[in-house]
């Protein structure tokens, strides 16, 4: 059990993660829930990322005083590097995509999709 | 340890579960800033402080706060 | 349950397999695999050389405070990659950045409403004298994640969202408190170009775009890893102040 759930917990949890923002992009009708769907997929992916570089028993990579040459053992630095500024471009895209949201709703006054003209299906 | 991550991935799905069915939209709003709260957690036990810090700054501080205007300038302003 | 979301659970499931069955693939079969959790193999890895600090130079042992000249000085490794081996791809990051700022301020263009519509009324004494008293030790904390970055975990993204966030809480406590876009604009502006420009001088310097063209001393010292912490406060301010853009557009829609 808890081999398994050691194993697993992460990749298995970050995937569920991207699923249940996927779902709620799909089936939710309020445009502020699909953005928080979106989000959801967006620290999905940064999870499994940093998972995938991780060694047990490894340190973080920073050499300091304790930590003070690199013959340790070190977790892989790159995911935390593109994932670094893959936080930072998914809030500014978020933000665009708000703005977006606050035109629609001044032009159409509702945030339900469904009811927007022409997203209709 | 193990069950420790366990638990915070379990609270972590839960939370992302409970935003998208929540009726009011502050209540999903929130919900999806620990989302990201736990995320920077488990960034720091993945040995990724650095990205600890971004997640907590950025994922669970300003996005939380660009949502929240966005939702008073939509449908919050009526309330 | 309609038809709509049983789709969309089929959809759902159909996606989960797929990245699923990506990491059960058995590496015996030829095929690339993923690793399981915990047993990256960085040996293997270019993450390797740039531990050891040797992409381009013999490989020695890197000691804190002591080895001196290393390829890229910087102590905290994630700063050694994200500005000095891929500081190009941190150049095209800002850019997206900087389109997204861009962009949105031109959706939300309205000269009618050009006023802060969000703070509905006067903050209360504990926001507007908290405020007070945190605002400047939010900017420090900001400065110190930023200089410091190539030292300790931190950096140019962590400090300028503090940075911005400690302006938002400027712009909700009172409701007279305007920005001044143009310095903003200047700031951004002159971060922007002085990035470029030192990626240039390397370009003349020593032939390639970016490199790490000054001295950069012994490692864990405060003033080393050559360009690592100019580059890196140049990229905070961007990222403070386009940060502090989204916000001051988005609360003035």
């Amino acid at each position: 059990m808890i081999d398994f759930l050691e194993k697993w917990s992460f990749f298995g949890g970050s995937i569920l993660l991207i699923l249940i923002g996927l779902y709620g992009v799909i089936t939710r009708k309020n445009l502020i829930k699909i953005f928080i769907g979106l989000s959801l997929m967006d620290t999905g992916i940064n999870v499994l990322l940093v998972s995938l570089g991780y060694v047990k028993g490894g340190f973080a990579p920073i050499i300091t005083s304790t930590i003070n040459n690199n013959s340790y053992n070190f977790v892989d630095p790159i995911p935390q590097a593109l994932v670094l500024t893959s936080i930072v471009i998914g809030v500014a895209v978020l933000a665009l995509g708000l703005g977006v949201i606050i035109k629609i709703y001044e032009k159409y006054n509702t945030l339900d999709i469904s009811k927007i003209r022409g997203l209709k299906w | 340890m193990t069950l420790l991550y366990s638990f915070l991935i379990l609270l972590m799905l839960i939370s992302g579960i409970a935003a998208l069915i929540f009726d009011k939209l502050v209540n999903s709003i929130i919900s999806a800033g620990m989302v990201s709260l736990i995320a920077a957690f488990l960034f720091y036990f993945l040995r990724a402080p650095d990205v600890a810090m971004a997640e907590a700054a950025i994922g669970a501080g300003l996005s939380t706060a660009i949502f929240i205007i966005t939702l008073y300038k939509t449908e919050g302003r009526e309330n | 349950m309609n038809f709509r979301k049983i789709l969309a659970l089929m959809t759902v499931i159909l996606l989960g397999i797929f990245i699923l069955q990506a990491f059960l693939i058995s590496p015996e079969k030829g095929e690339i695999a993923l690793n399981n959790f915990g047993k990256a193999d960085i040996e293997n890895r270019t993450a390797q050389l740039y531990i050891d600090k040797s992409v381009n130079s013999p490989n020695e042992e890197v000691i804190y405070k002591e080895s001196k000249d290393k390829e890229s000085g910087s102590a905290n490794i994630v700063t050694s990659i994200v500005a000095n081996y891929r500081a190009l791809d941190t150049l095209g990051e800002v850019t997206v950045l900087f389109l997204a700022a861009t962009g949105l301020s031109a959706i939300l263009y309205n000269k009618k409403h050009a006023k802060n519509n969000f703070v509905v009324k006067e903050g209360s004494f504990i926001l507007k004298n908290g405020i007070k008293i945190l605002f400047p030790l939010l900017i420090l904390a900001g400065s110190y994640i930023i200089i410091y970055g190539h030292l300790s975990p931190g950096g140019s993204f962590q400090g300028g969202a503090v940075i911005a966030t400690a302006l938002l809480l400027k712009l909700l406590s009172s409701k007279e408190y305007e920005l001044d876009e143009n310095k903003l604009k200047a700031i951004e502006v002159t971060a922007g170009v002085s990035f470029v420009s030192i990626g240039l001088y390397g370009l003349y310097a020593e032939g390639s775009f970016l490199t790490n063209f000054l001295e950069t001393g012994t490692i864990a010292n405060l003033f080393s890893g050559g360009i690592v912490p100019i580059l890196y406060i140049t990229i905070g301010l961007k990222v403070a102040v386009e940060l502090t853009n989204i916000i001051n557009d988005l609360m003035k829609a």
